[in-house]
Formats: structure tokens, sequence, C-alpha cells
């Protein structure tokens, strides 16, 4: 018995070792070159909004994310590494995106993005691909008509880890801000009544809603909320492969298809796309 | 009740079973993994193995009392940055699932063998039993009988679990539900009616049949 | 990992104690639903019975998230208006009160039907005979397995932070998106949970063994 023991106790020692090897040896996702890894992987992975109407959005048909976002990944990345390429859209949201991107399970973000300076401290942004600003939804016939509106006792309801989150804090300092995991449940809690308003970028709140005529947009937008594509420290040279992707598709007319096919039917939308 | 019919359509319905094969998908696989994982865990703490069952017994009992849903969040988003490994939502929820519920399991294996009265393995012993055939064909069959109601509870929960990853948006039943009421409000309800028919079936018949299983064993 | 607590002290403390509050509640109210229908489970009334079973099936066959979101979203809207951290702790009280219940129908079980019967035919109803003679026994025997649902109430109030209520996952959250150290935060969380649970646990498996060796009725 004392020396079955001891095998036991030396299998499982060389286990535990061999985890440990597994660890030391795993390289840093995120700080692998994005561009020599794709190219020799054909296979790229975006985080993109999976809730968010217009930009990224589950069809319930196909289970596929469809959107905005969607076609500007697939159309910059065809544009890097060619047609062959493989896309994959990895769902993220406002909370999720920017560690999913750090810690290196995508390549890429075209997820509603704002470029801020607090965030370019930690990804490198490509150029502007969309101008959004931040707007307010309430219920039809609300007391609240813009963010001044929003004193105290008000509750604001805003997704996790968005901007929006922190720009009302500095706008309506007296609001109390309930943040929840994603759009869909943002919109729900709304709904319910949990708070007063919800707050976002106009490009979501439109998209939400489209769904229901009980809520509106109210007040315009109160800050400019600059969309782009983030990408890890360290990837200057795919960062440079992105701008330049992005100049192309707007210079051949694909930027300009895509913007068509999402947003020529909505109003108030010519406001946000780059010229 | 318009509402319903609509919320019911067959669009939906497929929608939500694609949902719920990811629920069942990544339970099976969960179960499987955590209960071999959970056995061996669980013995290496009965046998009292010096220092080992010791260490193993702590870790057990460090995960035992963590919310499964930070160690969710820690599987996906801990992983790729400590060990270099990129795990898709799935891959991370087995992950997640498993460790917590072998840490589960183990615990329950643990003291099902230690409730086996000692008297037996040492009548077994001094019959000319090895050890381990003591253990395999003497108190692991009394054992496994005691077992059986809460490790299945424990898959039952392992099932019920599985709704928290939605949280990093693995696409199972709970998450398919909340996209499909997020693109129309009206079927709220109707997705929760769904979603509680929906769990409550795969797991009463879960512990159904553990009960028809249990009075088997006897 | 100590940046991250010293930099959100305050922020983590608030967390804590929501969660401690909602943990405590839930437990205060389970311990009074879950004692209810345990005693609906045995009773000699057969409609009483069936309440009893229908209500511990259904709670312990459905996911708290399931269960905890519908009274974040689906009650406002048509009953009444709570906020995150009430439907979480109703949520809560709710899902566990049907563990309770079979943790205390089982403990009532346990004790000899003999003393019952004994305590009838001595001219005691049967409530006095249960309040009395039964109740008191199986106190002791249910302690530890309650003593286990509060760490599993601890670990579950995670799930508040689905609901934006502002417990210590939610707040861990909301530290992991201003800062981004995802490993680092989630790690300084769990200790945190760890103090919360583990001492508890040690103490119910503490009491387990040392009121198991003791005859019951002392």
């Amino acid at each position: 018995m004392q020396r079955k023991k001891k095998k036991l106790i030396a299998l499982w020692l060389t286990l535990a070792s061999l985890l440990l090897v597994l660890a030391g040896c795993g390289d840093d996702l995120a700080s692998q070159d994005v561009l020599t890894r794709v190219k020799a992987s054909n296979e790229i992975s975006w985080g993109v909004k999976s809730d968010t109407r217009l930009f990224g959005l589950m069809s319930i048909k196909t289970g596929k994310v469809e959107g905005f976002d969607v076609d500007i990944a697939t159309a910059v990345s065809k544009e890097i590494f060619g047609d062959q390429v493989q896309v994959n859209i990895v769902p993220v949201t406002s909370n999720t995106r920017m560690s999913l991107l750090k810690n290196g399970n995508v390549d890429a973000l075209a997820s509603t993005l704002t470029i801020t300076p607090e965030r370019k401290k930690e990804v490198l942004f490509s150029e502007v691909y969309f101008n959004a600003g931040q707007a307010l939804m309430v219920k039809k016939g609300s007391q609240i008509k813009s963010v001044k509106d929003l004193t105290k006792g008000t509750k604001v309801i805003g997704l996790q880890g968005s901007n929006s989150v922190e720009n009302v804090k500095k706008a309506a300092p007296e609001a109390k801000i309930l943040q929840l995991p994603d759009a869909a449940q943002a919109f729900a809690a709304l709904k319910s009544g949990q708070g007063d308003a919800m707050t976002s970028d106009n490009a979501i709140l439109y998209g939400l809603a489209a769904d229901d005529s009980d809520y509106e947009i109210v007040g315009g937008t109160f800050t400019k909320e600059p969309y782009g594509l983030g990408i890890n420290l360290g990837q200057e040279k795919f960062h440079q492969a992105v701008d330049q992707a992005l100049q192309t598709i707007e210079a051949d007319g694909t930027y300009a298809k895509i913007v068509k096919k999402w947003f020529g039917k909505i109003d108030g939308f010519d406001g946000g796309v780059v010229k | 009740m318009q509402n319903f019919i609509d919320a019911y359509s067959w669009l939906n319905m497929h929608f939500l079973f694609e949902g719920l094969w990811v629920t069942i998908y990544v339970s099976v696989i969960s179960v499987v993994l955590s209960f071999i994982i959970g056995a061996i865990l669980g013995f290496v703490r009965y046998v009292k193995v010096k220092y080992l069952s010791m260490i193993v017994g702590f870790v057990i009992d460090l995960i035992r009392n963590l919310p499964l849903l930070l160690i969710i969040f820690f599987m996906y988003f801990g992983l790729p940055g400590t060990l270099g490994i990129r795990l898709n939502t799935v891959t991370a929820a087995i992950v997640a699932l498993t460790v917590f519920e072998s840490a589960m399991l183990a615990e329950i294996i643990r003291s099902g063998i230690a409730s086996v009265d000692h008297g037996q393995m040492e009548a077994a012993r001094s019959n000319g039993m090895t050890y381990l055939q003591a253990m395999w064909y003497i108190i692991l069959p009394q054992a496994l009988r005691r077992m059986v109601p809460p490790i299945v509870s424990q898959f039952v929960s392992l099932v019920k679990d599985s709704s928290l990853a939605t949280i990093i948006l693995l696409p199972e039943l709970m998450y398919h539900a909340q996209i499909i009421y997020g693109q129309n409000s009206n079927y709220m309800i109707p997705m929760f009616v769904a979603l509680a028919v929906l769990y409550f079936a795969i797991c009463f018949l879960l512990s159904r049949l553990s009960r028809a299983l249990a009075k088997r064993l006897k | 990992m100590i940046t991250i607590l010293t930099d959100h002290w305050a922020d983590l403390v608030a967390g804590l104690r929501i969660t401690l509050s909602a943990s405590l509640l839930a437990l205060l109210g389970s311990l009074i639903i879950g004692v209810i229908f345990a005693l609906f489970v045995i009773s000699p009334l057969k409609p009483l019975r069936v309440i009893g079973n229908i209500y511990v099936e259904i709670f312990r066959n459905i996911p708290l998230l399931v269960v905890a979101l519908f009274f974040y979203i689906v009650i406002p809207q048509f009953v009444v208006q709570i906020d995150g951290f009430t439907a979480g702790t109703i949520g809560l009280t709710i899902y566990t009160s049907a563990f309770i219940a079979e943790t205390v129908r089982a403990g009532i079980e346990s004790v000899d039907i003999g003393q019952m019967e004994a305590a009838r035919s001595n001219g005691m109803t049967y409530l006095q005979a249960m309040g009395y003679i039964v109740l008191p026994q199986a106190i002791k025997i249910v302690i530890p397995p309650l003593g286990n649902q509060f760490v599993n109430l601890v670990k579950n109030s995670s799930v508040l932070a689905f609901l934006a209520g502002f417990d210590l996952m939610y707040q861990a959250n909301l530290i992991v998106s201003s800062t981004l150290k995802t490993t680092d935060t989630y790690l300084a969380v769990g200790l945190l949970y760890l103090l919360m649970t583990m001492p508890l646990s040690y103490l119910m498996r503490y009491l387990e063994k040392r009121w198991a060796k003791q005859p019951a009725n002392d």
C-alpha cells in the first residue's frame, strides 16, 4: 500500500508539473503579431456586439450576428488578407470587449467603441469609421426631455463598461446610474420601469426604439462619440494595415455601400457617416 | 394570447431549441468530465495521501466556496491572458462548469466513501483482499448507492448553472431567449414561460431518472 | 491585486454589504417559507402535500437566474415596482426555500417515527407533537445543511450582478471595465467571497462531524 501511495504521489506531481510547464510555455496571445498569425492561420477574430440593431445583432433566423460593424470588420479583413480569409465574429458586450481584446480572445474590435483619451492608453484606435453621439431614450410622455432633467432622484440605465455611463456621470452627477450587462437587458429594464431613462449612443438607441413605438429619443445628442476599430497596443503593423484598408474601402465605394445597406432607410444618420 | 401564438412561431422555437441544444451539449460534456475528475479528486482526498490529499482538499474547498459566476469570468477572461490559450465561449463555459462541479462532486464522493463502515474494509483486507480489491468490490458499490441522489442533484444544478454562462454570451437557452425578447418585448412573458418549462423538463427528467436508478441499485 | 483592493476599497465594501444583506434576508425568508413547505410535504392532508411537492419540484428545477430575472423585468411591468436588490433577494429566497424545504423534510423524517406516535398517544395533537417533540430534534440534524445553504446563498447572490443590484460581483464587473485588470480583480474579489464562505463551511463541517458522534436526543 505504501508503494501504491508513492506511485500516486509521483503521478500527481508529474501531472501538476506538466500543467505548470504548459502554463510557462503559453505565449501571450495578445502580443503575437496579428498580421503574421492571421496570414499563417487564415483566420481572424473580431469582437462585435450581438444585441445592437444596425451595428451587430444576432439574427433569430440564421443565428449569425449581422450589422454595420460586422460588414466593416469583414471588408477590412478581406482588404488586408484577401477574400478567402475566414472572419470569426465573436459576440461581446460593452463590459467584456476591452478585456477580451487585451487578453487575446479577439484580434480586434468593431463594437461601437468610442475613441476616448482614457481608452487610448489601453488600445490603438483606427481612424474614425462612424460618428455617433450620446442621447437619452425615454417612454413617450416622460417628464425627462433632456439630460438636464436628470436631477436628484432620477434613475438612468446604462451599459456596463460603456463610455456613455462615464459621460452621464459628468453631465448628471445627481442621477443614480444602473449599469446592466448588455443593451437587450438594459432596454428590458427600462421597460420594466427600473429607470426613468436609458442612455447610450444615438446609434444604439435608434435601433432599440425602432422595436417599440412607445419609446423615443429626446434632447438630441449631448456628446460626440466617434467610433474607431480597436487594436491591441504593440500591434503597430496591423494598426497601419487596418487604417490603410479603411481608406481603401472608403475610396472604392465599399464603405458607402455598407452605409447604404444599414442606414439608407433611417433618417438622421447622415451625420454619422464619415466622408 | 396573441403574443403567445406569435412568440412561439416556428422561427423563434427553432432559435430557442438551438439554444437548448447548446445547453444540453455543454451540460453533458461538463457532467462527464466533472464526474471523472471529481471521482479521482474525491478518491485522492479520501485515501489521505500525505500532503497531496491536503493540497487537493484545500483547492477543492477554495473552488467550492467561490461563486460559479466568478469562475466563469475567470476562465473566459483570465485563462487566455495567463496560459496563452484562446478559449471560445463554449470551451470557457465547459472548463468553468467542469472545474466548479468536479470540486462539488469530489466532496460528495469523498463523504460517500467515508460513510461506508470502516470495519468492512478491515474485514475484507483480513480476508486476503488487496486495498484496491476491497475498495472496488466491497466499499465502492455500497458508497455508490448512497452517492447517487446527491450526485444527480449536482448534475441538475449543473444544467441550471449553465444559464449563468449567458454573461459571457454563450449561445445557450437563456441567452437565446433573451435575444428573442430583446428584439420584441411582447415576447417577454412567453419566453419566461418557455424557459421555465424547458429547464424544468430537463431537470425533472434527470432527477426522476436518478430515482429510478437509485431504486435499481437497491 | 493589492492595488485593486486598496484603490476600490469603498466600492468593494459597499458591494460586500449588499451581498451579505441580500444573503441574510434571503436566508431568513427562505427558512420561514422552507419550513412551511416542508410541513406541507409531510402533512397528513393530501392537498397540502400536493401543493408542497409542486412548489419544491418547480423551484428546484428552474435556474435561479430565470427566477431572479422574472422578478426584475416581468413583475414590475404587471404587478409592483421593485428594484434589482429586492428582485434579486426575492428570487434568492424563493429558489433557496425549495432546497431548505427538502433539507428540513429530510431532517424531520430522520427523527424516529415512533416518537411522533408516542407523543400522539400521550394526548398531544399533531401540531403539538411536531412543535415540541419532532422539530427540536430535527433542528440539530438540519443546522449543518442549513449553514451550507447560507454559503450557497452568498455565492448565488452574485446573480444580483445581472440585475444592477450593486452587490460584490456587480462592483467587480465595474472595476474590471474601468481598470481592465481582469485577473487581479477577480482574484481579489474571489478572496473577499472566500472570507465570507470558507470559515462558515468549515464550521458546518465541524458541527456535522461532532453532532454525528452524539446521540440525536442529547
